[in-house]
């Protein structure tokens, strides 16, 4: 038995999320890294924005920072640079990161600044009531692509690949032990790492996509997720329908607060 | 170390907090071993003596509410 | 502030004087968004701040910039935002959850002409309602004004200390004529200057709440990362800074937002009055306009019409006590500024209706001069 009660607020349960979110599996794997790694609560700070993924500060009892919609890493930008000596984890959304926080999303990549970003993907605007999302599918159904959705969706890690992240991982919620591990290897990394966590919604994603019973849609993550390292023997014809989890980029490159810490040694006026 | 292996060959303690629990099923669903039942919307504790403590059905219950020993 | 010392003399901007200003009040955070005519501000900040162990940071947006001050200000720092009124209008939603959050920083609107992109490079003032309203939802607001160099120091400073003594963001409003005018500024000695610093909790961390309703209205924030763990949030929250839906905490809340400004309102609204004492046409001028409204007094006067000008360094809360009490002696009120009429309607209501108010609205991106403000006040007459 993990104790996970001395690492949440356990007079806000139980949470508000709904039978079978993935959210709260996400939270434990995250609380079990940070207890693998002796994270000291004091100094660890969460930042969130706004979507049922970002109402996951409220139970963890860290120094926690529940924003606005989309501008989570705008928060943690200025916690980080102002005082480097915190852990800053980040918690969002495939919409709040993705569309209204997209900008954000990217130049925090690029700008490669020490922070951990939880992005859960859950395909869908969950607590909004289900509306399409920069991560739904073609063709899957929303309450606002009630004729199937005609976009394609945004590969996150691909995208923050791009930007320039120094660590990114996928995982998901069914391959928790692993989740866990890619948690811990981001927290340890310095610089912009991400982990996005295919994170099930039953209530708004599920149940307009034939998959209602949560159990529905972790059996559908147990058969459609791939390992990279088996990923790169497939096949295009059998990687069709899954996707691959694992760590997708883990380079050495400058960190942001840390170069500006070099900046300000070297404007010391001279003894 | 023999401690361990004899502390492991304990039966198992397993407790649901029915308040906490939403009745969600993954702890029963994907238990390898078949120990957990649903009964009224919860889960339920049904064949604790098949369990092989592989903690999944705790590593996996989202609202924190299971958990083995 | 005293003026002990005397002080040491320089030529700057508006725009310069208000980052020293910064520097002097201790801020050590500075986030923003290039935006004519505050990009001096940013400029100098980028060159002062790392001298000082201080932050800089250009960030993607202006919604970035507002957010990344609120997060650097929950680790204890003073922090500060500059822009003008587009990024003005970006950043309304992040300033409202300062207020919410009760949040201490400084955003700085060097105010050019709109709507839209308007007069990039040209003066106004039509932000001034912006700087009350702009954002959603209830909330008292402090919003001060500079006339000169000088001013823009000075209130640079007034803004982070009634910001951290009162917990909430604090909006200076210059123009674009104040910001870009190189003039003399007397830089005074620090020990002369006047600094708040925000209270930190006397509990310890396990009896501490970050919202304790108390008779002052104002809550203590510990710094992230001193040990006391809590939640802040945009959402209504209690006393624990916790989201509710308690209708009890949420109206107590919401009034309490108001409440702590204005029952601080004769500490926070500092005025200038010019010749009120016998004064049968009183105007009330702001920032840049104040200037041209000090010369028109004399002018005026010199002509035989006894004209007094009352000016307010602090826009919100509105010095409504000051204008009933000129109402009650002038037979007249003029209001010129930089928009169509933004303040003057808040003289109309302040006055209770007993004298006429009238506008002087200029929105060509060209100052008041004078002689317009003397031909309105000789119409009047
Ligand atoms: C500025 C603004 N626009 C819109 C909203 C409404 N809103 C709240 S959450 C949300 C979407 C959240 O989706 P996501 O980030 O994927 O989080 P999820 O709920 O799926 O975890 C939206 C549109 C808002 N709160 N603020
Ligand atoms: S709506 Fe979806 S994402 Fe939100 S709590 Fe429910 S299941 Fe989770
Ligand atoms: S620990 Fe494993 S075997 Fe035991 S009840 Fe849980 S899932 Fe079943
Ligand atoms: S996984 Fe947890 S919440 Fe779901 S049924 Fe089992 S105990 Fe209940
Ligand atoms: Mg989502």
């Amino acid at each position: 038995m993990f104790d996970y009660l001395q690492y949440v607020r356990q007079e806000n349960f139980p949470h508000i999320w709904c039978s079978g979110c993935g959210d709260g599996i996400v939270l434990k794997a995250l609380i079990r890294s940070m207890d693998k790694l002796g994270l000291s609560q004091d100094e660890t700070v969460m930042v969130s924005g706004i979507g049922c993924s970002s109402r996951t500060p409220g139970y963890v009892d860290i120094n926690t920072l529940h924003t606005t919609h989309g501008r989570a890493l705008a928060f943690a930008t200025g916690v980080k640079i102002a005082n480097p000596d915190l852990n800053v984890i980040v918690v969002t959304g495939d919409g709040d990161a993705t569309a209204i926080g997209g900008n954000h999303f990217i130049h925090a990549a690029r700008r490669n600044i020490d922070l951990t970003v939880l992005l859960y993907n859950n395909y869908i605007y969950g607590m909004t009531g289900g509306q399409c999302s920069p991560t739904t599918p073609r063709g899957a159904y929303a309450s606002t692509a009630q004729h199937g959705n005609l976009e394609p969706p945004f590969n996150i890690s691909g995208l923050a690949i791009a930007a320039g992240a120094s660590f990114v991982a996928r995982g998901d919620v069914y391959n928790v032990k692993k989740l866990e591990t890619l948690i811990g290897k981001a927290l340890q990394k310095k610089g912009f790492s991400l982990v996005e966590v295919v994170s099930p919604c039953p209530t708004a994603f599920g149940r307009r996509n034939r998959m209602a019973r949560p159990v529905k849609m972790m059996e559908q993550l147990r058969d459609t997720v791939v390992s990279v390292e088996k990923w790169e023997k497939m096949t295009d014809e059998e990687r069709k329908g899954k996707f691959r989890t694992g760590i997708l980029k883990d380079i050495e490159k400058p960190e942001f607060t840390a170069e500006y810490a070099k900046l300000i040694e070297k404007m010391r006026p001279e003894e | 170390m023999a401690g361990e292996q004899s502390a492991s060959k304990k039966p198992a303690v397993i407790t649901v907090n029915t308040v906490w629990c939403k009745g969600c099923e993954i702890c029963v669903a994907f238990c390898p071993k078949d120990c957990l039942e649903m009964e009224g919307g919860k889960c339920k504790v049904a064949r604790p003596d098949d369990c092989i403590k592989c903690m999944l059905c705790e590593l996996r219950c989202p609202d924190f509410a299971i958990t083995v020993e | 502030m005293s003026n002990d010392r005397p002080g040491k003399v320089r030529m700057m901007q508006g725009n310069q004087a208000c980052a020293e200003g910064a520097i002097a009040a201790g801020c050590r955070f500075f986030a923003g968004y290039p935006i004519t005519p505050s990009s001096e501000i940013a400029e100098n900040l980028s060159v002062m701040l790392p001298r000082l162990g201080g932050k800089f940071i250009q960030m993607e947006d202006e919604m970035a910039a507002m957010g990344a001050i609120i997060g650097a200000a929950l680790t204890g720092q003073k922090s500060m935002t500059a822009t003008s009124g587009p990024g003005f209008s970006l950043k309304q939603e992040n300033i409202g959850y300062a207020g919410m959050a009760e949040v201490p920083c400084v955003i700085v609107n060097v105010m050019r002409g709109g709507p839209s992109t308007g007069m990039p490079t040209l003066p106004a003032q039509m932000d001034v309602q912006q700087a009350r309203w702009g954002a959603h939802g209830d909330r008292g607001v402090i919003a001060l004004t500079a006339k000169s160099a000088q001013e823009t120091y000075e209130q640079t400073i007034r803004a982070f200390n009634l910001a951290e003594k009162f917990m909430t963001p604090v909006i200076l409003l210059i123009d674009e004529i104040t910001g870009h005018t190189t003039e003399k500024v007397i830089i005074p000695d620090a020990s002369d200057i006047e600094i708040v610093h925000r209270k930190k909790p006397d509990e310890d961390p396990e009896n501490y709440l970050p919202y304790r309703l108390t008779d002052e209205c104002v809550p203590i924030l510990a710094p992230f990362g001193t040990g006391y763990r809590y939640n802040v949030t945009g959402l209504c929250h209690n006393e624990t800074g916790f989201p509710t839906n308690d209708s009890h905490d949420i109206q107590c809340l919401i009034e309490r937002l108001t409440r702590k400004i204005e029952m601080y309102e004769d500490d926070i609204i500092r005025n200038n009055e010019l010749m009120l004492e016998d004064a049968e046409i009183g105007v009330f001028a702001y920032g840049s306009v104040a200037r041209t409204a000090q010369a028109v007094v004399r002018m005026c006067r010199e002509e035989g019409i006894k004209v007094g000008l009352l000016e307010p360094k602090v826009l919100w809360p509105f010095p409504a006590k000051a204008v009933f009490a000129m109402a009650q002696k002038v037979r007249a009120i003029v209001v010129p500024e930089l928009n169509l009429g933004q303040m003057a309607r808040e003289v109309s209501l302040a006055s209770e209706c007993r004298v006429p108010v009238h506008k002087l609205g200029r929105v060509d991106g060209r100052p008041i001069p004078p002689q317009q403000l003397v031909e309105k006040i000789r119409e009047v007459v």
